[in-house]
């Protein structure tokens, strides 16, 4: 499973990174450098089959029944987007070691970067399009973490929530749009949907789809009008930007265009949709990047006219443009990444990013600014440079509609785009690099550290080559990658600098030429922009829709809560009435079904009489707290009783057990309550909740009634015959519990464990006081543990321990198990704590039960780990039977050991939660008998 | 037998919903025990009422109590007593921080 490792190692090595950056700061940058060329590693077996046009697809079984499964996909887009992402990363890794000061976390820094690496690799690994969606959402949370990485400056905060709020939102349209296409297909698979184009595009669910499924693509790319969260996020760390915005987070939206090209498009609908997106954005960003001062807002925005344009690649829907689409997302990664890292070493050393006060750097970072040259005039579209050669096929595909009517509109705003684009990488460079000397700057600048411009070398470096040599060096993996985006055979392309006097070269000398002149003459735009910004600000709506919605789920709430539990108690159970009652009326079905009735004997009536006196004696008495409880309590062994009648040995026991411990922990949490319950409610109320009480209890007696005189079907023939051949225990309900449903009772004692420790942390530290007297005014007695009942709890505790374990032991088989044995456990040592108290009782036993707890846990997962090493699923218990001398046959099931960890929750839980309690109680009792001796 | 069971259920709901509705902690603490117990027996019932056959294989016996839903009440049982415990321990911190034991923290004038 080489794929499933190369998108999780990342994750593992966020751990690893974060833990050994406590070693030393530097730790953290060498450990995510080696954790990114392990995945490289782990990907390299592959890369020969992905090159020779081979799909790898590895798949783990989760939820067949669901089409859910675990799948990962090698192919040649797959590949691309993955080496861009390792070795991007990789670039990013050591640029951002000199980039961040002293003060900054590197673990943490390192670590978020990882596991958004890694989210990054899910998404373009993944064969299920639910799996992709999951680490598609992934990215949008580490990416949250990132931009946010500065916490205590409020742009980068607000900046990281536009983020998630926006690619989250989107996130969630597109996991919509997946569900409808897993429906029009019948499979998440993308080696299926990929193939049923057809059926996908003839289906009437096809536009609902595809409009969430490009949600989804174009908040994540940051499309018109979805752009405006990518210039906010400009208040991450710089190499955060240089890899988000560059090779990763707003590639995958494109990536998705991609992914989904031969199965979504080709229809007007894609076409409009896709077309219109990309080319407002390219257009309008492109615009708007002319007039940013900020380097990285100039950037940012530049990077959404980049995406706009291979989104409009994308929506020409051509073999070919789709062919330019992939190569301008390879050409925009390497010179994007370059030019934002030069931004980030211009801000580094000279500790400003304005251009109104940068100017003449040339003189005092020659180096640096050769390298941002290089870049920008990739980003231009200058020939020899590989930005524009993907310019050039862009340009030339733009033609393809210029004889429709209104076709000359593509091609005349590409080439405005083309102009603008031209224009601001001129700035970029004219203001920052020349343009005078530079004043007023934060500090004197001067050339970075070394090897902080070795990555900016190695992307220049390639800018170079590609623009040069395409042919040698971009055509391989362009050819795969481009036939996995296909389907289906390469058209014919020429990846040449000269193609003669076209078109689309006389459309780049135009950007060219009119880009100059654009820069020359700016300052009157300028101000016409000035006046307008104001009023397309997008953010301003965001903020506005925000503030709304805020407003919106206040009001919900103010309407819906009321303050008052009892009054929401109240409308609760009237609205439970309601529901159960409508279903009730109008049903032609007889209230007494036509099953044979069991004969009632004399010991049941009366037994039946005790319950219902108790159990209304105990309302009628509430107010009288202590006789309440002991009215509860009786209720709760007549259960037990009933338990037995029906052949329920097991519930019996278990329901035995936890009432002594219930009653126990009720009555000493009642030492420090007020004895009595004042009257509360007008007679009225009482008559009312009285009445809702009485249609309940009535109902829910009718329903079991009618149920019960009916005929059922189970499913309990399975487990019956299955216990003992399956699971080795004649016991069917233990082995239901450790075996065939042992995951969902891993579930439940994590909900006891967590029950425990959370009523620890409420316990910590609690100083209660209890009253002197008790509810008739008699003050308590200061004997706290008589001796006679001390000495023979003592004795009694090796025989409560020894039946516990029997009954551990015997669980399998008989009546019995982890859960009775643990609370029989529990409820002897509680009785050491009553009897001997707490101060003696803890000198003998170990009173931490969170490792008690902990260890139970442990031992009940790692049983489940277990059987993955035998290479069966999760919590498969096996058994044999050996011969012990003594005691003869002996059963042995794996199960026991699951059932010793369900023992050890159990009696760790119970027993911190009394102990606890208990110490409260002694401290409060020692305090007040002191208060009496005085 | 079947009449007993509905009237004990019935009649313990019943309890267990007025106890809930009432305004101080520890009578709805009491009433959530009664819920849970109704509920409890009311899961173990839907397996319908058999007497004297429990659960454990042993030879020559065909018939036995259908043992689901006694697997789900007996984990229930244990959670229902983690959920009581956490209850009664929320009201104890909630009447010493608020000084009283009202549901909703305050005294009604």
């Amino acid at each position: 499973m080489n794929l499933l490792l190369v998108a999780l190692t990342p994750f593992f090595g966020a751990a690893f990174v974060a833990l050994i950056s406590r070693l030393g700061r530097l730790h953290a940058a060498w450990g995510a450098g080696f954790v990114a060329c392990i995945a490289l590693a782990l990907l390299s077996p592959l890369m020969m089959e992905a090159f020779a046009g081979e799909v790898t697809v590895q798949r783990i079984s989760w939820m067949p029944l669901l089409g859910l499964d675990i799948a990962f996909r090698l192919d040649g887009l797959g590949l691309l987007f993955a080496l861009m992402i390792l070795c991007i990363g990789l670039l990013i890794i050591l640029y951002a070691r000199y980039y961040l000061s002293e003060h900054d976390d590197m673990g943490r820094f390192y670590a978020y970067l990882l596991m958004f690496m890694g989210s990054m690799l899910g998404i373009v690994l993944s064969e299920n399009i639910i799996q992709m969606l999951i680490f598609w959402e992934l990215t949008s949370l580490s990416s949250f973490l990132l931009i946010s990485y500065w916490q205590s400056r409020q742009e980068s905060r607000v900046g990281a929530r536009m983020a998630l709020a926006v690619t989250g939102g989107g996130g969630l349209a597109l996991l919509g749009g997946f569900l409808l296409l897993g429906e029009i297909v019948g499979s998440y698979d993308l080696s299926v949907i990929l193939a049923s184009g057809d059926i996908i595009k003839s289906h009437s669910l096809y536009l609902p789809m595809l409009v969430l499924v490009l949600l989804g693509a174009f908040t994540k790319s940051a499309q018109f009008p979805f752009h405006f969260w990518l210039p906010n996020a400009m208040a991450a760390p710089t190499p955060v930007s240089a890899y988000l915005h560059s090779a990763t987070m707003v590639k995958a939206g494109v990536f998705l265009l991609a992914r989904m090209f031969p199965a979504l498009s080709g229809t007007p609908e894609w076409f409009w949709l896709v077309c219109m997106t990309g080319l407002t954005t390219l257009v309008f960003a492109a615009y708007i990047a002319m007039f940013k001062d900020d380097l990285k807002g100039l950037l940012a925005y530049s990077t959404i006219s980049h995406l706009g344009l291979i989104t409009l690649l994308f929506g020409i829907g051509t073999p070919l443009a789709a062919v330019a689409g992939v190569f301008h997302i390879i050409n925009h990664a390497i010179f994007k990444a370059s030019l934002f890292m030069a931004a980030g070493i211009i801000h580094h050393e000279t500790g400003t990013r304005d251009m109104r006060v940068l100017s003449g750097l040339w003189k005092y970072m020659p180096h640096t600014a050769l390298l941002a040259m290089v870049a920008a005039a990739s980003m231009a579209g200058v020939p020899l440079f590989n930005g524009f050669l993907s310019k050039e096929m862009f340009f030339a595909e733009t033609l393809f509609v210029v004889n429709e009517p209104w076709g000359w509109l593509l091609p005349t705003a590409a080439t405005m785009a083309g102009i603008f684009a031209v224009a601001y990488s001129l700035r970029f460079i004219h203001t920052v690099f020349f343009h005078g000397e530079p004043t007023d700057l934060p500090k004197t600048p001067h050339e970075p550290p070394r090897w902080m411009k070795v990555p900016v070398e190695i992307l220049v470096f390639l800018c170079l080559l590609v623009g040069m040599l395409p042919a040698l060096t971009v055509e391989p993996i362009l050819a795969v990658a481009a036939t996995s985006v296909l389907q289906g055979p390469l058209p014919e392309h020429d990846l040449a600098i000269w193609h003669g006097f076209n078109t689309a070269l006389m459309m780049s000398i135009i950007a060219l030429i009119g880009g100059v002149l654009v820069y020359i003459f700016r300052l009157p735009l300028s101000k016409l922009q000035e006046r307008v910004e104001k009023r397309i600000d997008f953010r301003v709506l965001y903020d506005y829709l925000l503030n709304k919605f805020f407003k919106f789920a206040g009001i919900v709430t103010r309407t819906l809560d009321t303050f008052s539990q009892q009054r929401m108690v109240f409308v609760f159970m009237l609205f439970a009435l309601v529901l159960g009652v409508s279903s009730f009326i109008g049903n032609e079905i007889t209230l007494t079904g036509d099953q044979a009735v069991l004969p009632v004997d004399g010991v049941s009536v009366l037994m039946t009489a005790i319950i219902v006196i108790a159990a209304i004696g105990a309302v009628v008495m509430h107010r009288e707290r202590l006789i309440s409880l002991i009215l509860l309590g009786t209720v709760g062994l007549g259960v037990a009783l009933i338990f037995v009648k029906f052949s329920a040995p097991d519930l019996a026991l278990t329901q035995l057990s936890v009432e002594v411990v219930t009653v126990v922990l009720i009555l000493l949490a009642l030492y420090f309550l007020p004895q009595r319950s004042p009257i509360e409610s007008s007679n009225l109320l009482r008559s009312r909740d009285a009445l809702v009480a009485t249609a309940a209890g009535g109902g829910v007696a009718v329903l079991v009634w009618a149920v019960l005189t009916r005929p059922y079907q189970s499913i309990a023939d399975y487990f019956l015959a299955n216990s003992l051949p399956g699971g080795g225990g004649t016991n069917v309900v233990n082995v239901i519990l450790v075996d065939f449903r042992g995951y969902d009772t891993l579930g439940e004692i994590t909900v006891l464990a967590l029950a425990g420790l959370g009523i620890y942390a409420m316990l910590e530290n609690l100083k209660l006081s209890g009253s002197l007297h008790d509810s008739e005014d008699r003050p308590w007695d200061t004997d706290m543990h008589p001796v006679i009942m001390a000495s023979f709890a003592r004795l009694l505790l090796p025989l409560a321990l020894l039946v516990s374990m029997y009954i551990l032991l015997r669980g399998h088989n008989m009546p019995g198990g982890g859960f009775i044995a643990g609370l029989v456990t529990a409820v002897a040592l509680v009785m050491q704590y009553l009897t001997n108290g707490v101060t003696w009782t803890q000198k003998r036993l170990p009173a931490n039960m969170n490792v008690v707890i902990g260890m139970g846990m442990l031992i009940a997962t790692l049983t489940g780990v277990a059987s993955w090493i035998f290479g069966y699923p999760f919590l498969t218990s096996t058994f044999s039977h050996i011969h012990w001398p003594v005691i003869g046959e002996f059963e042995l099931a794996s199960a026991i050991s699951f059932d010793l960890g369900v023992y050890l929750v159990v009696v760790g839980a119970t027993l911190l939660i009394l102990i606890y309690l208990g110490m409260v109680h002694r401290q409060s009792h020692l305090a007040n008998v002191r208060k009496r001796i005085r | 037998m079947e009449a007993l069971v509905a009237i004990i259920i019935g009649v313990l709901t019943a309890c267990g919903v007025y106890l809930t509705l009432r305004g101080r902690t520890f009578p709805v603490v009491l009433g959530l025990t009664f819920l849970s117990y109704a509920v409890n027996l009311f899961l173990l019932v839907m397996g319908r009422l058999t007497i004297g056959q429990p659960p454990i294989i042993s030879e020559g016996i065909e018939n036995y109590a259908d043992p689901l839903p006694q697997a789900l009440v007996l984990t229930a049982i244990v959670i229902s007593f983690a959920m009581t415990a956490f209850v009664i321990v929320l009201a104890l911190k909630a009447h010493l921080e608020m000084g009283n034991d009202h549901v909703d923290g305050k005294h009604k004038s």
